[in-house]
């Protein structure tokens, strides 16, 4: 029995990737959930918003590449985020405008609003693969460990080694931060205010002298900050590639609905939940069990609940089971 | 149908013959065939969203559920992997559905409380390991018995045409099981739910090598029309092509392309025929108030969950047929060919373009839209053609553009959904 072992193949497969994609998806969800608070409806061209924006932020890369500029030890693409969110922005604004906002005034029912998203997501994922194509591409510089496994190994004397990425340290300290920002603005300040009393009640808001232009400009400028963000961290953490990130669509829809779609609170709840669940679920138990067993008790096969290929539907159990036993997720979200 | 609506049937036939002119006969028969099926793809989402307002995005796992339905009843049967763990495999699904139903019943009988989720949760775990420990040896069995050639258990090798129904209630049993869980929650929902759905069908069927070979594709599923190379060796029809002033490879290639059409021609009036039918009658009256007015639906005494039920299995199904032809059409199932964007969203543009609520409509976005899907890259690459005329040949960005021509088909379909969605909301055959 070597609980230290374990405890450490643990970290090193679950705990630590799975924290870093829950973060990911936290801020996927925390998207969805805005827009279905304040614009209420299911955005199905989230994903390919994710894609657009990693995708400027990488074009943004490999320009200062170009120049000889980079943030090392950290990798450029953090440097180039600015560039990709404020493009998003531009294009979401865009999207708004042309598309939108013409459904907003005629007050057209939410699904109406989800089959018009489906035409954006269309022209998105064309715009995406026509720019960058459809094949996968890796964009993080920099140094590549924070800690190692063997410099883990050295220092500690155990058995197992701990690696520790940069892009998941990254991942995680960004989420916290962005997450701050984010409630901090929604709790704090005036506008803030203004999009929670909009998402509330729209027609007590618009009394009370709220633009609901405003309210909305600023949500599609924060949806895109948390996309861009979610997509960059997720390609610094795996690799850009657009059909992923349409596929992402599942998993995010998932946790802001078990979370309690249009509360953002529930949102990092149910990106976390979800992330943990996919990864426990489809790894390979085997080491971690070698460890806590008694000699000669240590199972032969992988001890693998599901094969990786199943992690949709683990997102996809879990959210059938809240449906089933708490329709309006964990948090209490709204329902339209 | 109206003057207006014929005209629109007439010009896509046109768009068909042109191609036919200006193309060739045989990439003409190819979109017509495909036109069809994907016709009664339309049709099928028709039924849900036209008529009932259901919110399917699941048409994708549907499609596929009808390609293996083909797959288990046409190919022949792998004697040697029945014997290795055929029995086997359907015992371990056996106790699978067993500790589900299980499940369902504790959940049912037992008492509120504590206890209740415990012993669920006990109960479902014991029966995954149950489960496994049969089922894991027995698939590990099959897939060892000759895993280049087959590997997998086959099918029950009946006449292929046996498969198109068998295929559309593979698709009506997995409507009858999500809609059970997720209709009568928000649309929103079902929506999110029917995703999930097609990405699973879609998992499972690259995965489960036992069942369909999984990404080593099944090919040569038998034909319900004779093969080109017996036609051609057929010296009665070499005659008869030579008669007419064809080649005998491009009349066999011709001639199997017409049958075809004309067995996915038969279904389609048939299915036309039957939705009509349905619309008018009482129930489809009453299945569009539903839509309409639920609450006012309900308060007439209508069950309205029963009947959104109903029509979600019935819409599932015809897409599972559709599904089922599909893979007829192309002798093979190719897993990872399952494309959400060209089997769900692409049914989708098809239905909103032609006319939701109109199975003409439906039928003409079928015929439509899967011409344009098909035209629009040899179209794009020309006027791109056009556009970088004035560039240097070795210039980069010329060749990006014209690399990038392929991904013109999603840009276009983006706009027209929009574009219809905007100016002619209702669609090109308005519903009446």
């Amino acid at each position: 029995m070597d609980v230290l072992n374990a405890l450490v193949a643990l970290a090193n497969f679950v705990l630590i990737p799975a924290t870093a994609y829950g973060a990911q998806l936290a801020l996927g969800a925390l998207g969805v959930t805005l827009i279905y608070g304040i614009l209420r409806f299911s955005n199905f061209a989230h994903g390919d918003t994710m894609a657009f924006g990693t995708m400027v932020t990488i074009l943004a890369t490999w320009g200062l590449q170009s120049y000889g500029i980079s943030l090392s030890p950290l990798p450029t693409a953090l440097l180039a985020l600015p560039v990709g969110i404020a493009v998003t922005a531009l294009l979401l604004l865009g999207t708004d405008r042309v598309v939108y906002r013409f459904y907003r005034e005629q007050k057209a029912k939410p699904v109406i609003l989800v089959i018009v998203s489906m035409g954006v997501m269309f022209i998105l994922n064309g715009l995406v693969r026509f720019i960058i194509g459809p094949d996968d591409h890796r964009f993080d510089d920099g140094v590549r460990f924070l800690i190692d496994a063997r410099t883990f190994r050295e220092m500690t004397g155990l058995a197992e080694g701990l690696a520790i990425r940069t892009s998941q340290a990254i991942t995680i300290v960004t989420a916290v931060v962005v997450v701050a920002l984010l409630f901090w603005f929604l709790n704090r300040t005036r506008t803030g205010k203004s999009m929670r009393a909009f998402s509330d009640n729209e027609d007590l808001a618009l009394l009370s002298g709220i633009n609901p232009e405003r309210v909305v400009a600023i949500t599609w400028i924060i949806v895109a900050a948390l996309a861009t963000t979610a997509g960059v961290l997720y390609g610094l953490d795996k690799s850009f590639k657009a059909f992923t990130y349409f596929q992402l669509l599942l998993p995010i829809f998932a946790a802001a609905i078990v979370g309690g779609l249009g509360n953002p609170l529930g949102a990092i709840a149910g990106g976390f939940l979800i992330a943990f669940s996919e990864v426990t679920i489809t790894y390979a138990w085997k080491k971690v069990l070698t460890y806590l067993l008694p000699d000669g008790m240590a199972p032969d096969g992988l001890v693998q609940l599901l094969s990786t290929e199943y992690k949709f539907a683990v997102s996809f159990v879990i959210l059938v089971i809240v449906l089933l036993f708490r329709p309006t997720g964990i948090f209490r979200g709204k329902s339209v | 149908m109206k003057p207006r609506d014929m005209a629109l049937f007439a010009l896509v036939a046109l768009l068909i013959v042109g191609t036919g002119y200006l193309q060739s006969w045989n990439a003409a028969l190819n979109i017509l065939n495909m036109g069809l099926i994907s016709a009664i793809m339309a049709l099928g989402v028709n039924m849900q969203w036209g008529y009932a307002g259901l919110f399917n995005v699941g048409v994708m796992g549907f499609v596929a559920l009808g390609g293996l339905g083909v797959v288990l009843v046409s190919m022949p049967p792998v004697g040697a992997a029945w014997s290795a763990g055929g029995m086997q495999v359907l015992f371990a699904l056996a106790i699978g559905l067993g500790v589900i139903v299980g499940a369902i019943q504790l959940w049912r009988r037992m008492a509120r409380g504590a206890l209740r989720g415990v012993a669920l949760v006990v109960w479902l775990v014991a029966g995954f390991f149950v489960f496994r420990a049969v089922f894991d040896p027995a698939v590990a069995a099959i897939e060892a018995v000759n895993p280049a050639a087959t590997g997998y258990l086959g099918g029950l090798g009946l006449p292929v045409l046996f498969g198109w129904p068998v295929g559309a209630l593979l698709a009506a049993g997995a409507a009858w099981v999500i809609g059970k869980t997720a209709l009568g929650l928000r649309s929103d929902y079902l929506a999110i739910a029917t995703l999930g759905i097609a990405e699973i069908v879609i998992a499972v069927l690259k995965n489960e090598e036992w069942l369909t070979r999984g990404v080593k594709n099944v090919i040569g599923i038998p034909r319900p029309v004779p093969y080109e190379v017996e036609l051609q060796a057929d010296p009665g029809f070499v005659e008869r092509a030579a008669g007419l002033g064809l080649d005998p490879v491009t009349a066999s290639t011709l001639y199997v392309k017409l049958l075809y059409a004309g067995l996915f021609a038969a279904v389609l009036i048939a299915l036309i025929w039957l939705s009509q039918m349905a619309l008018r009658s009482p129930w489809g009256r009453m299945m569009r108030a539903i839509r309409d007015n639920e609450v006012a639906a309900e308060a007439m005494g209508k069950d309205v969950k029963a009947r959104h039920l109903q029509i979600f299995i019935l819409g599932s199904a015809v897409c599972g047929l559709a599904g089922a032809m599909m893979i007829t059409l192309d002798s093979q199932l190719t897993p990872a060919s399952y494309q959400p964007l060209r089997f769900t969203f692409l049914v989708w543009v098809m239905v909103i373009v032609g006319g939701s609520g109109n199975n003409f409509g439906a039928v003409l976005g079928g015929f439509l839209i899967w011409f344009l899907w098909v035209q629009v890259e040899p179209f794009g690459a020309f006027l791109m053609e056009v556009m970088t005329s004035g560039m240097a040949a070795d210039s980069a960005l010329r060749a990006h553009l014209m690399d990038s021509v392929a991904h013109m088909r999603l840009l276009t379909m983006g706009v027209i959904l929009l574009l219809v969605l905007r100016f002619s909301p209702r669609g090109l055959i308005p519903e009446r």
